[in-house]
């Protein structure tokens, strides 16, 4: 007996590594057939691809780099969502994060540097904070579904960074610069993992997160409070937890941590904050999220995948002039088919018989574990104070 | 007199030029909405549609871009029933997905067949006699047909939705899906049915964005639409009437916003872009919690 449930639990998180496998190889395909239709070089492309990821110590760190900020947006997703909310609000909160961060790491000097860290890293994190909280507080007092709200803030937060890069008294006035805010002294530059890449400390900052987030979801009561209200939000509430008040903190958290990438990607790449500097982040760090499952590591094998992806597909740009958008295409097909559980066992179904399409007879077979994790994100909607 | 009637003309105008896309996609979404499927890929619906018509009317003309825009709605929409319904997947993560999805391959469309090639936008029809009519005739009788279609279909649905048997049949799915199933209604079928209804209204309202608004395809152009029509249907109450209220109000921020522009604002042109947005949440804050919203909505069915 113990075997047989050793067994099945074996073979259920196989199944769990299978589907997201099996959905990029997928995807891959498709986005080889999409490019051949369009008349692009398609084996120079994922070729390209390939070396942009893998081809050299530079492309590995390059990839490195853009897999720390997706671990940001991505925590910023998985933390609410655990806790039964949506939040499609990352961009905007990186952006005030780094807004506020970069205005502190600018501004000041002459202080101790890691009192300076420290003062930057909170600013950013409070800015993100609180773009966040406003969704949770818009939600518990007026009901308003925060997956509309917080998409309304990033477009708000895009415009406020926009003002910031051009009006003063953010913007910077070197005469005859583009439209940017100041660059951060040179002291609070991140320090470089790798000589001669662009690979910075600012990774091993994510990885910290990252750990900090799994201690915080899983090993302390505020964590459980908030998981539980993702799996059962009666339960919760039954149980005398202050659920309102979780789900202002969990947005606030989950701003706070994207606050956080924002201004790392700013010390550690890029020294000024530009408009569009982080397009897209906010995203893919949902779709990361989705992928890995929200479960930390999950999270690092994902980001991983999507830095890759956006690193290899800017050299399959300039190598393969096939354009970088592409690889947000084939990401979106990696998602569709990682977040469907049903797919393996449908295109069983199809394969036994042709006929049939619509009577799917899935009911006596067992969902896999992800499908039971992807069937409870509708729990936002069985709110206990938002039935009748 | 003259200055204050050119003011209003023009105020009008910009506001059911904002409000027509708006309203033709959420007009969609009050019908998946209500057989309670929650179609946040609208987004990019609209945006791979835009630059469909764009390339449509590029290589065959205005009415091949509406057509070209349709089709790529009702595909898109085929994607998103067959993740949503066949393998039940979450409907807010599959539209997502499509959104990143979406982005990307309009983007790459737009490279590829849009670099230089001249698009033309929707040509204005002017209702004969009507649009002679002093101030009015201009005003209400000269405009594109998508914009006429779109107004008219507004007391249609709201008579399908209400009043005829399929109406009947698309809010009893939303609203017990099961005891739906009991009487023999194909919850699965009406579903997927409406959502690529919803498909090819999103596509128009796409096409009317490229095509109507401008007379081009410019990358991002979409920038929030879709999820604006799904705060249109929201603040609509989940009705094709209501819907239309709420797009001409979020057309009339939107107007607000260029005549303004053209004042000493304009120069904090960043806040007056917000507009929109801010009313968008402001709207949710104050309506939320009186609501038509469907009680299984957003729940995949699963017949047993």
């Amino acid at each position: 007996m113990n075997q047989n449930a050793k067994q099945f639990r074996f073979k259920s998180e196989l199944k769990q590594l299978l589907l997201p496998l099996f959905s990029l190889v997928l995807a891959l395909a498709l986005g080889y057939l999409t490019m051949l239709l369009m008349g692009y070089d398609a084996a120079k492309a994922y070729q390209s691809l390939w070396q942009g990821i893998f081809g050299s110590r530079n492309a590995i760190a390059e990839s490195l780099v853009q897999t720390t900020p997706l671990i940001f947006t991505a925590i910023s997703y998985a933390l609410t969502y655990k806790a039964g909310l949506i939040n499609l609000g990352g961009e905007g909160q990186l952006y005030i994060g780094a807004v506020w961060g970069s205005v502190l790491g600018s501004r000041l000097s002459g202080i101790p540097v890691w009192l300076h860290w420290i003062l930057i890293f909170a600013a950013a994190f409070a800015g993100g904070a609180i773009w966040g909280a406003i969704s949770g507080l818009l939600k518990v007092r007026f009901k308003a579904s925060e997956l509309i709200t917080t998409i309304m803030l990033n477009y708000i937060a895009l415009e406020w960074v926009s003002f910031c890069v051009t009006n003063l008294p953010f913007k910077d006035q070197t005469a005859g610069a583009a439209p940017r805010m100041p660059t951060v002294v040179d002291n609070v530059k991140l320090s470089l993992l790798l000589p001669k890449t662009r690979l910075h400390s600012g990774f091993i900052l994510a990885l910290l997160v990252l750990l900090i987030y799994y201690l915080f979801m899983w090993k302390t009561t505020k964590g459980f409070e908030l998981r539980v209200n993702g799996q059962n939000p009666n339960a919760a509430l039954y149980a005398g937890m202050p659920v309102k008040h979780n789900a202002v903190l969990a947005f606030a958290l989950a701003g706070g941590t994207a606050g956080l990438g924002g201004i790392i990607n700013i010390l550690g790449l890029q020294y000024f904050l530009t408009e569009g500097f982080a397009s897209g982040l906010g995203f893919s760090g949902v779709a990361v999220a989705l992928l890995g499952n929200s479960q930390p590591l999950g999270i690092l094998l994902a980001a991983f995948l999507f830095g890759a992806l956006n690193a290899g597909g800017i050299r399959m740009q300039t190598a393969a002039a096939v354009p970088s958008a592409m690889i947000s295409m084939i990401q979106g097909i990696i998602i569709f088919f990682a977040v469907s559980p049903y797919l393996l066992s449908w295109i069983g179904t199809q394969l036994i018989s042709g006929r049939n399409r619509h009577n799917l007879s899935l009911q006596n077979q067992l969902p896999p574990e992800s499908a039971q994790l992807a069937m409870t994100t509708d729990r936002g909607k069985s709110d206990p104070e938002k039935s009748r | 007199m003259e200055g204050i009637l050119n003011t209003l003309t023009n105020f009008i105008s910009a506001d059911v030029r904002t409000a027509v896309p708006l309203l033709l996609c959420a007009l969609g979404l009050v019908f998946s909405e209500r057989a309670g499927i929650v179609n946040i890929a609208a987004e990019g619906l609209m945006l791979i549609a835009a630059v469909s018509a764009a390339i449509g009317s590029a290589y065959f003309g205005p009415w091949g871009g509406a057509l070209l825009a349709a089709i790529s709605g009702l595909a898109g929409a085929l994607i998103f029933t067959f993740f949503t319904i066949t393998l039940r997947a979450n409907q807010i993560v599959v539209g997502t997905a499509f959104n990143i999805f979406a982005a990307g391959l309009s983007v790459t469309l737009n490279r590829r067949f849009l670099a230089d090639v001249t698009v033309t936008g929707y040509p204005l029809r002017a209702i004969p006699g009507l649009s002679q009519l002093p101030f009015v005739g201009d005003l209400f009788f000269n405009w594109q047909l998508l914009v006429y279609l779109t107004f008219l279909g507004v007391p249609l649905l709201q008579f399908v939705l209400y009043r005829s048997n399929l109406g009947l049949k698309i809010r009893a799915s939303g609203e017990q899906p099961r005891a739906c199933d009991s009487v023999g209604i194909k919850v699965n079928r009406v579903r997927t049915g409406v959502v690529l209804f919803s498909g090819i209204l999103a596509g128009l309202a796409g096409s009317y964005v490229s095509l109507g608004q401008a007379s081009t395809f410019i990358e991002g152009m979409v920038a929030g639409k879709g999820f604006m029509a799904l705060a249109v249907c929201v603040f609509g109450n989940y009705t094709p009437v209501g819907a239309m209220g709420a797009a001409l109000l979020f057309g009339a921020a939107d107007a607000l916003k260029y005549r303004l522009l053209t004042t000493e604002l304009g120069s904090y042109y960043q806040f007056l872009n917000m507009l929109p947005y801010l009313i968008t949440i402001i709207s949710l804050m104050l309506l939320s919690h009186r609501s038509n919203k469907p009680a299984a909505s957003g729940k995949p069915y699963i017949k047993e």
